[in-house]
């Protein structure tokens, strides 16, 4: 200041320079607290890190940039859902049975966003190292972005269809809508370099491609332009979080070597919680599309098999390995869409979305893209279902499920090997007999079976009249399911009468 | 083994011209369209020159922009003020 | 068609989202604001306790001592969601952009009372550390906070304080470069003036109630500190030709006076709640705002000279006033 250097002072600061001094510069050893007492999770989970400021931001955002860009994001994001609504896009949708596909992301995915908004605060305050906290704050504020967009753009579709109406409330209690909440739930509570492994790496790495890349293209497809822009827009700033959920792994395993197996144990578990979650995603992009692009087992294919593959690949150097069970995923891929539609099929009087049979020419492009299992498998099963309802006889299942103690999906799952059998594991613990749906939550559970020991499984709280009631018509006004309006098949929907009001409506205009 | 790095991009204007800059720039690149979006595969290495993209936009272009139209990305993220580089193994 | 379809099809089955038709009394349209905010955070039936605080729940109202029937009612008066926020931000990033731009064509950054220069750098670009703990502060209130209606303002306010200490750093980058900036944290780190205020900071740091933390960042140090620093150091700069420095450091006055709506709306409701709220208020109002004065005094007086201790008496019956405005009574003061 004194006597500065002139030439320092005109040069313009590259990139790097001016983040690091915007951003690194800004913190200092404390003396007055004990640092312990300031970061007090930072030792607990046996991560041992050296020097902090190892991590490095590769897109290196600071404010300025940030509002900017943002703000930018969100002017285009709100004008198209703006015009969306004057428009009536609503009516535009290729079929109604799509919405059902919004059903389940609103009350299934944004309060995740939510969940990830107040995950990353937390790491946000207590990471030690300037760089990775900077960076989780990004994310917390982004994902937060993410679940108020998603609100704002299903807002409008529930303005007319059923099922939209009571999203939060919801998730908080529906039996099915356990499965996200346990998941994030699970990661919240672990420690934070946990957390960065199970929402950084291993979901928003591996995993949401799959959700947001092809599900989104997917609803351009059929005509959901406000859908396809928030998911899209919110993907822009998931490059971000993906490139910081690979750098942290790596900042991890390039600190000690005795981070590897712990990294190692938490991507196996996290590949399969992650992954058990997506299966409702698998089917919404097989089912619930009515104009197709992709399967799930092709998604899979170039997302974690091809995708993922390179990755892993890349990681090795570090002595990581692909995820435990990545096999099993492998195998079930002909399945997984399938097994899942089905279940909600069977328990579709009990929840906040429509199910139906698949049409001929659905079944058709099943059984190109499945080849191995569809005709063999799945379509015997559709033709009866589709028979008994011709005959008045649409069939539900009134028993409650088996749930999984850890990933809570009903054990619907078959055999890897043999998808003719239903897979359960069941394991004894403190005298108790619990029940799982693969070797993979089998092993998460004894990992750590006293926090799986609390898990409020929906089946046994309505058992133990937790849930409103003991009869299903008293469980689902608790949870504020519109009886006969979010339930049942699409087929005698109000979602349908009000859909073909609106064909039906345009037919005649285009006859006049 | 080879393995592929990927970049997602929406089919927008500016998502054009950079598709097109990264197309010049390389030359292993394969590209595939999809509704809304464009993924981009490429053995290893990728690199998006800001001047290339300049170029192809006709205007100046903050590499940061990148942000508002980028979907996805597979691979290490390298970036500077003249270039964004998405590698594996180095 | 269009006609057709007004009078007959598209009517809209209902206006908004159930629970906030709850809040609102009846289904009627709903600002996105309120959308946005409602309910947003989980608050029954969760799976595990953190492993990092078993004590708790996840999203627990007993991490303070403040009691509300409803934390939605701690609303923000910009009716900031994420949108709106960053729409907000950066058109005053815009104005900031331009300001340093023309300021740093002129070199006017650097060029005015190199006696005052040294003055500035002693004094203002510390505060970009200080900004950096309340942006820890403001991110604990995120993490431990009750309530989307809070916790979200508080995520906004996060990010403000990364963004004024990065205008800070700016200042100083434009000033002297990198050098200034070691020169800067220096200062913070050990000349005595500071000490007094870096202590408070990482005391701050571990207060256990984030509400007290909100109280003690938000009213007791930013209340004394904005005030004292972008109002009465930069008159005096003003006179020794730093008008520059004032074109840059606009931000900080405008998001103060912007903050301190959010912050005396939340707390005179908080305030309201209930005579047991106004207690921990008051007193958590009382024992900060003594310690930030007494830790401002050194600073203030290297800047101002013998008028300090006059300068800060002021300001801090000026915040008394307005903490009473909002339902926060000093006790001492009442027995006195």
């Amino acid at each position: 200041m004194n006597t500065p250097n002139p030439n320092e002072r005109l040069r313009k600061l590259s990139l790097k320079e001016r983040y690091a001094h915007l951003t690194r510069g800004l913190d200092w050893q404390p003396t007055y607290q004990d640092k312990k007492k300031i970061f007090p999770f930072t030792d607990y989970e046996g991560i041992k890190i050296h020097d902090w400021d190892a991590f490095e931001d590769p897109f290196r955002l600071t404010m300025d940039s940030y509002w900017k860009y943002q703000a930018e994001k969100e002017r285009k994001l709100y004008a198209v859902i703006d015009s969306f609504a004057q428009n009536n896009g609503q009516m535009n949708i290729s079929d109604a049975r799509y919405i059902n596909a919004l059903k389940i992301f609103i009350t299934a995915v944004s309060p995740l966003e939510y969940a990830a908004h107040r995950g990353f605060a937390h790491v946000g305050r207590h990471f030690e190292g300037v760089g990775p906290r900077i960076a989780c704050q990004f994310q917390a504020i982004d994902e937060l972005r993410h679940a108020q967009t998603q609100i704002h753009t299903i807002s409008h579709f529930n303005k007319f269809f059923d099922g939209l109406h009571d999203p939060l409330h919801m998730y908080n209690r529906v039996w099915y809508l356990s499965v996200p909440k346990s998941f994030f739930e699970d990661a919240i509570t672990a420690g934070p370099f946990e957390f960065l492994t199970a929402v950084s790496f291993s979901f928003e790495y591996v995993l949401t491609s799959l959700l947001f890349v092809p599900f989104m293209s997917g609803a351009a497809y059929n005509g959901d332009m406000a859908t396809v822009t928030f998911g899209f827009s919110a993907q822009s700033d998931e490059s971000r979080h993906m490139t910081l959920g690979l750098e942290i792994i790596k900042f991890m395993l390039q600190q000690d070597e005795g981070n590897v197996p712990i990294v190692q144990k938490w991507i196996d578990k996290w590949f399969w919680r992650g992954y058990r979650l997506l299966s409702i995603i698998a089917m919404m992009m097989d089912y619930m599309l009515p104009k197709k692009i992709m399967s799930w087992k092709e998604a899979w294919e170039m997302y974690f098999e091809q995708g993922g593959g390179a990755l892993f690949n890349d990681l090795s150097r570090y002595g990581i390995r692909l995820p435990k069970y990545h096999e099993v995923a492998k195998a079930e891929k002909d399945h997984y869409s399938h097994q899942a539609w089905s279940t909600f099929y069977q328990y579709s009087h009990a929840s906040a979305f429509h199910t139906w049979t698949p049409s001929e020419e659905e079944m058709t492009w099943f059984a190109e893209k499945y080849p191995a299992s569809f005709n063999q498998l799945y379509r015997p099963r559709y033709d009866y279902w589709a028979k008994a309802e011709a005959d008045g006889k649409r069939f539900y299942n009134n028993g409650l499920p088996q749930l999984c103690q850890v990933c809570q999906i009903p054990t619907f799952f078959t055999e890897p090997t043999d998808p003719t059998r239903i897979s359960t594991r069941t394991k004894i613990y403190n005298g108790e007999r619990f029940y799982f749906c693969s070797d993979g939550c089998h092993d998460i559970f004894e990992d750590e079976p006293e926090k799986y020991l609390q898990s409020w499984l929906p089946v046994h709280q309505i058992l133990q009249g937790n849930c409103g009631g003991t009869t299903v018509p008293e469980v689902l006004d608790w949870y504020h399911l519109n009886q006969g309006a979010d339930n049942f098949d699409y087929l005698g929907s109000p979602d349908e009468a009000l859909w073909e009001n609106w064909q039906s409506a345009r037919k005649r205009v285009i006859a006049s | 083994m080879t393995s592929n790095v990927s970049i997602t991009l929406q089919n927008t204007d500016d998502g054009r011209g950079i598709v097109a800059a990264i197309i010049a720039d390389n030359p292993e690149a394969v590209v595939s369209t999809y509704p809304a979006m464009t993924k981009i595969d490429c053995p290893s290495r990728l690199i998006m020159n800001k001047t290339s993209i300049e170029q192809q936009l006709g205007r100046e272009f903050d590499l940061h922009e990148l942000n508002l139209t980028m979907v996805s990305i597979s691979g290490n993220v390298d970036e500077d003020d003249d270039r964004l580089l998405l590698m594996w193994n180095v | 068609m269009a006609l057709e379809i007004k009078t007959n099809s598209v009517r809209q089955r209902q206006q908004t989202f159930s629970n906030v038709a709850r809040r609102l009394g009846s289904d009627k349209p709903a600002s996105r604001y309120e959308e946005a905010t409602y309910d947003l955070q989980p608050d029954v039936n969760f799976h595990y306790r953190p492993t990092w605080d078993p004590a708790h729940e996840i999203f627990d109202k007993t991490r303070t001592s403040i009691i509300m029937a409803d934390w939605y009612d701690l609303k923000d008066p910009r009716q900031f969601y994420y949108g709106t926020y960053t729409i907000q931000r950066s058109r005053m990033m815009e104005a900031v952009e331009k300001n340093f731009a023309f300021a740093e064509k002129r070199g006017l950054l650097s060029t005015y009372d190199p006696e005052w220069q040294a003055m500035v750098c002693f004094y203002l670009l510390p505060l970009r550390h200080l900004e950096w703990g309340a942006n820890m502060n403001a991110c604990n209130m995120v993490d431990q906070g009750y309530g989307a209606a809070i916790t979200q303002s508080a995520m906004f306010a996060t990010m403000d304080r990364l963004g004024i200490a990065q205008i800070i750093s700016r200042i100083g980058l434009a000033m002297g470069g990198a050098s200034t900036l070691d020169q800067a944290k220096d200062y913070w780190v050990s000349a005595p003036e500071w000490q007094p205020i870096r202590q408070l900071v990482e005391d701050s740091f571990v207060v256990e109630d984030w509400f007290e933390q909100f109280v003690a960042q938000f009213l007791s140090l930013d209340g004394l500190l904005y005030p004292l620093v972008y109002g009465h150091f930069d008159a005096i700069g003003l006179e020794r030709g730093a008008g520059a420095l004032s074109m840059v450091t606009e931000f900080m006055v405008d998001w103060q006076e912007e903050i301190s709506k959010w912050a005396d709306t939340v707390l005179k409701r908080a305030a309201a709640e209930s005579d047991t709220n106004r207690t921990f208020l008051a007193q958590w109002y009382g024992e900060w705002t003594e310690r930030v004065q007494t830790a401002l005094l050194p600073l203030a007086e290297k800047v101002l000279g013998p008028t300090a201790k006059d300068i800060l008496a002021s300001l801090r019956e000026s915040l008394d006033k307005r903490a009473m405005r909002l339902g926060i009574q000093i006790e001492a003061e009442i027995a006195a």
